[in-house]
């Protein structure tokens, strides 16, 4: 199975993110997708950096991917989104948008944010030119096993989320910036101060879900080490990985550990939890009654 | 022309209502998973369906049946079935959108109107007249993250008609692309068609103060005589380690109600309430009220003042993302 | 009708305060043949109940002293009033003109909700499906139990005149649906 590093979802400095790339060119993942997909606004603070980026993780041998915005909705999103077919890599679609950019016959991969939910609309992709889906994140194990099936019949390389915070919603409102009373346009780019976004509990102080400007995660991170036989068998063929600010090489030789059978699912998952004490894990979208239920509590 | 009023019906009941209160179009979906509002003891039958569709025919009103949720894996029938069903009902058109049902329906019932969801979140010019391009849509319900300059840009952009939403529940969140419900509850609007679900809710009610519980997590807690909202996760107070309070958005709904003169100048074509899960009581008045205000649009007079705050949850009206500011 | 910004009309005293005389046996009997007459003439409603067609529900009008647990059995229902709390999945409670009128449909029951006229408790799933179902029934009680006939119709006759001449309260289907 691949090891893919999603883009990161949060507002990191220029030289935070360029240095984040730098260290992956010696992670042990095959394939890197980077940009900005979150929040437009972000992007002039660190695109000049990208072509170096890429440069380097080519130059390491990875495959490399630029991701679309998740919501469009600006003529500048619209035009940045549009130059996006232009860059010389492949573009991971992660709003349509980008497929009414994308000259038909060009191949392309779908990301997370793009729903694909069924057969139907994997092998209307596969015929527009996707080579790899990585699905929803929502999706139970007996639907990723349906389309792993249907996308080897297809030659559509099927991915599922592996590692992270969970992409839960996205919307046209920054709630970092209504925290601020500011709004959208005068965010002041309150969302940078949170590297993995900013923890949100309820009344009772129960940790739930994660601000990130116009993103909402979750509190948990996915961690699906307790799935991989399954998802093996189900013919999945790359994991994805979502960068966080703290330990990511480290999560990623895990990972590549779990796979090549060096490590158990019990030793991974506490040495994720060594990384940070806090981190609460869940697997429960694949198998469980609730996204937020997580195996590990279970053995 | 007189902007289309397109009102929600739950139930063949309310479909009369509306009917009967002046709506000109009501949509509506089938009683299971195929529509994002499968809420317990709602929609229709197809026996219903076809009853309710020739009594609105016969009163001039037109029917959509929203079949808007995401075709599951490995069981796409009932979402196929569903489609044709549609058709053989007489309904004026289906509200879709997964791309593999649009695909489907556009290559099996190219006849059948196809619009656009809001579940789709085509939130541009540019992926709507891809829409249009690649399945025959007609008409796009705009996600509710847009405002109205911005709805007036896509209109001068494309020939697809543009419906919005005026009144009833607001998402904050772009519609379709959105898991928190499952996160909590195991179950989604995409997948099953229902959003914080009735199912998992739990009320608490201690000495007048209500707790309202979601999938064990505590979504609100409404004082004594205070407005309850419904239990919705966006909707929620939360707090982060400096502000406790409703971070994502304030229990409230939409009523764009006097914005009509502004969405019409925009391009708009059809404006949408929102509330397949309310009453036919609910259902007559929000028509009667929007009827009125399109008509005396029509007419050149002043909108009408509105009344209907007690409908509203939490008793309070926004106008969401029309206003810029909403971001 | 009342005015949408009215408040709900709570029974008055002197209607409600009688009423604890009232023998509940007898009643609940009549109430049973009641709801099955209804019932045979709206198989819809239980219909789409759906899964909760065997569901137990306390309806609790908070300004009587009594409530009214409703077991719809399949269609067949069974009506008995107790002084208590009684005994449901799914509790549904408020003065009892705002319950009279969501049957009828002079009132929407999420704004009944959102005003706090309106308490759920326990199986909220449950509690909806019946607030729909009955919705799309479209019921006229005052004309229900002018169907009524047989040993069990002049008492409850008797409280129907009773409570509307007294309270004020919408016994009758909402003709011009203008008002919550």
């Amino acid at each position: 199975m691949d090891l893919t590093v999603g883009p990161n979802q949060f507002f990191w400095s220029a030289d935070r993110w360029a240095a984040f790339y730098d260290d992956l060119a010696a992670a042990p993942v095959n394939r890197v997708v980077l940009g900005e997909l979150v929040c437009s606004k972000r992007l002039p603070f660190f695109q000049d950096r990208i072509p170096d980026a890429i440069s380097t993780l080519l130059t390491a041998g990875k495959e490399v991917a630029l991701t679309s915005l998740a919501l469009v909705t600006l003529k500048r999103e619209r035009k940045q989104t549009a130059e996006l077919i232009g860059m010389g890599v492949e573009v991971e679609v992660n709003d349509l948008t980008a497929l009414a950019h994308l000259p038909q016959g060009t191949a392309f991969s779908v990301g997370p944010l793009v729903n694909v939910y069924n057969e139907g609309a994997l092998a209307w992709l596969a015929a527009r030119g996707a080579t790899r889906v990585c699905l929803p994140p929502e999706l139970p194990l007996t639907s990723v096993a349906t389309l792993a099936k249907a996308g080897a019949d297809l030659r559509v390389m099927i991915e599922v989320w592996g590692h992270g915070r969970l992409p839960l919603a996205i919307s046209g409102r920054c709630y970092h910036a209504r925290m601020h009373n500011r709004t959208k346009d005068n965010c002041q780019f309150a969302c940078e101060d949170d590297p993995d976004g900013l923890d949100v509990r309820t009344l009772e102080g129960q940790p739930f879900l994660a601000m990130n400007g116009v993103q909402t995660l979750s509190d948990s991170y996915a961690c699906v080490a307790y799935q991989i036989d399954a998802l093996q068998d189900a013919g999945v063929r790359a994991l994805r990985l979502s960068p966080q600010s703290n330990g990511f090489g480290a999560v990623c030789g895990l990972y590549r550990q779990l796979l090549d059978g060096q490590k158990t699912p019990a030793q991974v998952t506490d040495a994720i939890c060594q990384l940070d004490a806090n981190a609460r894990l869940s697997d429960g979208f694949l198998t469980g009654d609730r996204g937020v239920d997580w195996s590990g509590s279970r053995t | 022309m007189v902007m289309e009023i397109v009102c929600p019906a739950g139930t063949p009941a309310a479909m009369r209502a509306a009917v009967s209160a002046g709506a000109h179009t009501v949509y509506c979906g089938f009683a299971d998973e195929t529509n994002a509002r499968n809420f317990p003891g709602l929609n229709f039958g197809r026996n219903e369906m076809r009853e309710g569709i020739a009594f609105a025919h016969a009163h001039g009103s037109q029917v959509l049946i929203a079949i808007n949720t995401f075709p599951r894996a490995g069981d796409e029938g009932p979402w196929h079935r569903a489609v044709a069903d549609a058709q053989s009902c007489g309904a004026n058109a289906v509200i879709l959108a997964d791309i593999g049902l649009l695909d489907y329906a556009a290559r099996h019932h190219p006849d059948l109107r196809r619009h656009l969801s809001v579940q789709a979140a085509a939130a541009n010019a540019d992926m709507i007249n891809f829409y249009a391009d690649t399945f025959g849509v007609k008409r796009v319900v705009l996600p509710r993250v847009l405002s109205v300059p911005e709805i007036a840009a896509i209109n001068a952009e494309t020939a697809v008609e543009t419906e919005v939403f005026v009144f009833g529940g607001l998402c904050v969140m772009a519609e379709g692309r959105c898991s928190l419900s499952s996160y909590a509850t195991g179950l989604s609007p995409n997948m099953n068609g229902v959003c914080s679900p009735a199912s998992h809710v739990d009320y608490h009610n201690d000495n007048g103060v209500l707790d309202a519980r979601l999938g064990g997590y505590t979504i609100h807690r409404v004082q004594k005589d205070k407005p309850a909202p419904y239990p919705t996760l966006c909707k929620g107070c939360f707090s982060t380690t400096d502000k406790t309070g409703h971070l994502f958005e304030d229990p409230v709904s939409l009523n764009a109600e006097q914005l009509i003169p502004q969405l019409q100048k925009a391009g708009v074509t059809a404006l949408k309430i929102e509330g397949r899960q309310r009453s036919r009581s609910y259902v007559a008045q929000v028509v009667r009220n929007f009827r009125a205000a399109v008509d005396a649009l029509e007419a050149g007079q002043p909108m009408p003042e509105g009344m209907l705050a007690r409908l509203s949850e939490g008793q309070a009206m926004t106008t969401g993302a029309y206003k810029k500011t909403w971001r | 009708m009342p005015h949408p910004s009215a408040p709900i009309p709570q029974t008055p005293t002197a209607v409600a305060l009688p009423l604890r005389l009232l023998p509940l046996g007898p009643l609940s009997l009549s109430l049973t043949a009641y709801s099955r007459s209804v019932a045979r003439r709206h198989p819809g409603l239980f219909r789409r109940l759906g899964a909760y067609n065997h569901t137990r529900f306390v309806l609790d009008p908070t300004d009587l002293p009594f409530v009214i647990c409703l077991d719809p059995n399949g269609g067949v229902p069974r009506v008995t009033l107790t002084r208590g709390q009684g005994d449901g999945a799914a509790r549904i409670a408020g003065p009892l003109a705002a319950l009279l009128g969501m049957v009828h449909g002079a009132f929407d029951g999420d704004a009944l909700f959102f005003s706090r006229d309106l308490v759920i408790e326990g199986d909220t799933s449950a509690a909806l499906a019946l607030r729909n179902a009955i919705d799309d029934a479209e019921l006229d009680l005052s004309q229900e139990i002018t169907r009524l006939s047989g040993p069990f119709a002049a008492p409850l006759q008797r409280l129907f005149a009773l409570m509307e001449r007294r309270s004020g309260v919408s016994l009758t289907r909402s003709k011009e649906v203008d008002a919550w």
